[in-house]
């Protein structure tokens, strides 16, 4: 199976977890991967140039009509939601909050599931809401893969815990096995 | 037909029949906002499929003014994104004291929250006696709550930061008066503000002006729409005119970016050349 993209959703503990997994992928990794992290409102987003720096990544904000692309990681930023048209772009929006957030993360792995279908990974870390959960059961529906850190490693236990009960997960392992996992589904690609 | 292709072309005919019935037209925007909110609407009307909605939408008007709500975000803030307010006084506003009168377009002003701020700027700053303010959006609910100018006190404790945060000068309460829930924007502020309904998609130049504001509007058009509305706002600017967009939103898909040089690139402000 040839994986096309990669959506992360993550929430309070995020930051660290996140420092974890991009410290750790390998440059050359070759599937773009889009993340949505809960920040406030007025984040100027400046962390994702320090997560940028510690990568062997290209870690980026996404822009509006941006193309997907492999070896880039996207960032949504902060105070807009970040969807993903069928042909592979961005698009943002400032509609209502979805699950008291924006970026949601189910706003974002919705548009995901629908332009992806199976050919999608998703991932829920860390958190302390129930945001992702919708949307990780859309990826499912649609074919793609879930990958849920284990709550029991997870900073904030909730979020996770909250997309396993909502479905059968492919994966439920700790960040470093995430971070494996990823590494092995790329190589086979190979 | 496999399913997703049905509801896409489902989707379709919907935008085209609101754009046949009702005039308006959101046949370019961006897919996947617009599958989103459609869906939405279908979840929480009991219908069936999107092609229920067309048929109800052609037969019953509150459905579908209520479609055309969902499909036209209104959501705003006074003061949002305070670093581009603090340019907008350190680089735009020494611009504008350079003209003996100031006309200024608020291009989807939705309800009216940004064209406040403007006139908050302007007072502090001694213009706002030789400004008009532009205020125009499809959305007719929109602009009626824009006119009236009340929000609640809860969102202006929000604002109350956003404008400190800015740049603020004076005391923001001074700006409106306070009764129960809700916060009125003084008359001060409203009488050199022209409300006027205009559709960016399917209507034309108005006026020519100094300074055009279009935040978080362009972000839900396709690049052909957006390269229309461009043209629109390249048409009604002055040379030297400043245009604003939104933080996330720029030039660089449109065939406008040459003819614009970057006043403040990161709070994409520009300025139209001669």
């Amino acid at each position: 199976m040839q994986y096309e993209a990669i959506v992360i959703g993550v929430s309070s503990g995020g930051m660290t977890a996140l420092k974890f997994i991009f410290s750790a992928l390998p440059a050359g990794f070759s599937i773009p991967i889009i993340i949505v992290q809960h920040v406030s409102a007025r984040s100027d987003n400046e962390w994702i140039k320090l997560l940028n720096d510690k990568s062997n990544l290209n870690i980026k904000e996404a822009d509006e009509k941006e193309k997907i692309e492999t070896g880039n990681v996207y960032i949504a930023p902060s105070n807009y939601h970040l969807l993903i048209e069928k042909d592979k772009t961005f698009s943002l929006t400032i509609d209502e909050y979805v699950n008291f957030a924006r970026p949601s993360i189910d706003v974002m792995f919705e548009s995901a599931a629908e332009a992806y279908k199976n050919k999608l990974i998703g991932i829920v870390l860390t958190g302390s809401n129930s945001d992702g959960t919708k949307g990780i059961k859309r990826i499912k529906e649609l074919g793609g893969i879930a990958i849920i850190q284990d709550p029991e490693t997870a900073e904030s236990p909730n979020m996770p815990a909250s997309a396993i009960a909502a479905i059968q997960p492919d994966y439920i392992l700790s960040l470093e096995k995430i971070v494996q996992l990823l590494v092995k589904i790329t190589q086979t690609i190979k | 037909m496999k399913s997703e292709n049905i509801s896409a072309l489902e989707i379709s005919l919907l935008l085209e029949a609101i754009y046949q019935k009702y005039g308006y037209d959101f046949r370019e925007y961006s897919k996947a906002h617009i599958n989103r909110r459609i869906m939405n609407r279908l979840a929480l009307s009991g219908l069936e499929d999107v092609s229920q909605i067309q048929s109800k939408i052609l037969k019953d008007e509150t459905f579908a003014y209520q479609l055309l709500q969902d499909l036209s975000i209104t959501v705003t803030e006074m003061f949002r994104d305070q670093d581009f307010y603090k340019s907008l006084r350190e680089n735009v506003i020494p611009i504008l004291k350079t003209y003996p009168f100031i006309k200024i377009w608020h291009a989807g002003c939705a309800t009216g929250e940004e064209a406040y701020s403007m006139a908050i700027i302007l007072q502090e700053e001694g213009l706002y006696d030789r400004t008009t303010i532009y205020a125009t959006d499809f959305n007719q609910h929109a602009l009626n709550r824009a006119k009236e100018g009340i929000f609640s006190n809860a969102m202006m404790k929000e604002y109350i930061i956003n404008y400190t945060l800015s740049g603020g000068k004076e005391s923001f309460s001074d700006y409106y008066t306070s009764s129960y829930d809700n916060a009125i924007m003084n008359q001060s502020l409203k009488k050199n503000i022209v409300w006027a309904n205009h559709n960016l998609v399917t209507d034309s130049v108005f006026a020519e002006v100094h300074l055009i504001l279009c935040r978080n509007v362009l972000i839900y058009f396709d690049n052909t729409l957006q390269n229309k509305v461009q043209k629109i706002f390249h048409d009604s600017l002055i040379n030297g005119g400043i245009l604003c967009l939104g933080t996330k939103e720029g030039l660089r898909f449109t065939d406008f970016f040459e003819k614009y040089t970057e006043l403040d690139k990161k709070q994409r402000i520009f300025k139209k050349k001669y």
